[in-house]
């Protein structure tokens, strides 16, 4: 978190400096801040900021496209006069253990178009999903599992322990 | 050149919000109307913010329609969520082409527990979990 910070200050500085604050030239600013932390890290204390960089990144950019391809689905399900529908309520076993890790999975489970969670057992272990295309629920459970949740869960576990 | 960006844009967002219109009243039963109208309407949603932000590009409209898309992507999966629940604990029916339901008898609607996959069912009403 701290080395988030820092690239913030860096980035802020270099608009202060070229005297511009577009968002364009921050984001120029981020990057190469982001270069400089980079090059002095042997002399900062260890840390996977700069993977985790590029896991945020990808993370955006992996989801953007799920959502867009859900979105297809359903834009060609509603077209078409036939329904290409097959619902199920499925139980998914949650590795997410804390609040916030399950939190989030739900979050991005009910955004994507095609599934909604609905709802968490008390004893948190099985969270359980309204999708609207499951010919097959292992195959779901799986695709969720290998993606969203293992990418969420690599996410948001590597960053606690540099916090505070 | 931006201006026909801009306008594809906002072509597209106003024809996904119709299809989550039309998919409101297509699809058979609560949960997938939900599926349908909130999420194409967020992208929807988007997708014109985002036209709009470059058709003036300016700053303060760009953040203020930036604000508006993170706003509407934070919002609309709690409320599907919500009212998702809502709809399946208080027992409305799902469609009869559902394939299987896999939650069904796992809410104790006395005690508001929602059993887990290990344990059976039954074992609520012992008052086990907690």
């Amino acid at each position: 978190m701290t080395y988030f910070m820092l690239n913030i200050a860096l980035a802020l500085a270099w608009a202060a400096l070229t005297g511009n604050f577009n968002p364009a030239n921050l984001i120029a600013g981020f990057a190469l801040g982001y270069g400089a932390l980079f090059v002095i890290r042997r002399a900062l204390e260890p840390s996977d900021y700069f993977v985790k960089v590029w896991q945020v990144i990808g993370f955006v950019f992996f989801f953007l496209w799920e959502l867009l391809l859900a979105n297809l689905r359903v834009a060609h399900d509603v077209l078409t006069l036939r329904n290409y529908m097959k619902p199920r309520v499925i139980a998914l076993p949650l590795d997410a253990r804390t609040d916030a890790e399950i939190t989030a999975l739900a979050y991005f489970i009910s955004l994507t178009p095609g599934t909604l969670s609905l709802d968490i057992s008390t004893d948190r272990n099985t969270m359980f999903i309204h999708a609207m295309y499951a010919p097959d629920a292992d195959a779901l459970r799986r695709e969720i599992k290998q993606g969203v949740e293992r990418r969420l869960l690599r996410l948001m576990r590597g960053t606690r322990s540099e916090r505070g | 050149m931006a201006e026909s960006i801009s306008l594809f844009l906002l072509l597209l967002g106003a024809v996904f919000m119709l299809l989550a219109a039309i998919g409101l009243v297509r699809m058979p039963d609560v949960l997938m109307r939900l599926h349908s109208s909130t999420k194409s309407a967020t992208l929807g949603v988007g997708l014109i913010m985002l036209g709009v932000a470059l058709f003036f590009n300016d700053f303060a409209i760009g953040v203020r329609a930036l604000a508006i898309v993170v706003f509407m992507f934070f919002t609309a999966p709690v409320a599907a969520h919500m009212i998702g629940r809502a709809a399946y604990l208080s027992g409305v029916p799902l469609w009869e082409g559902t394939l299987s339901d896999e939650m069904r008898g796992h809410y104790d609607p006395k005690t508001h527990a929602l059993a887990g996959e290990a344990q059976s069912p039954d074992s609520l009403s012992s008052g086990e979990p907690e």
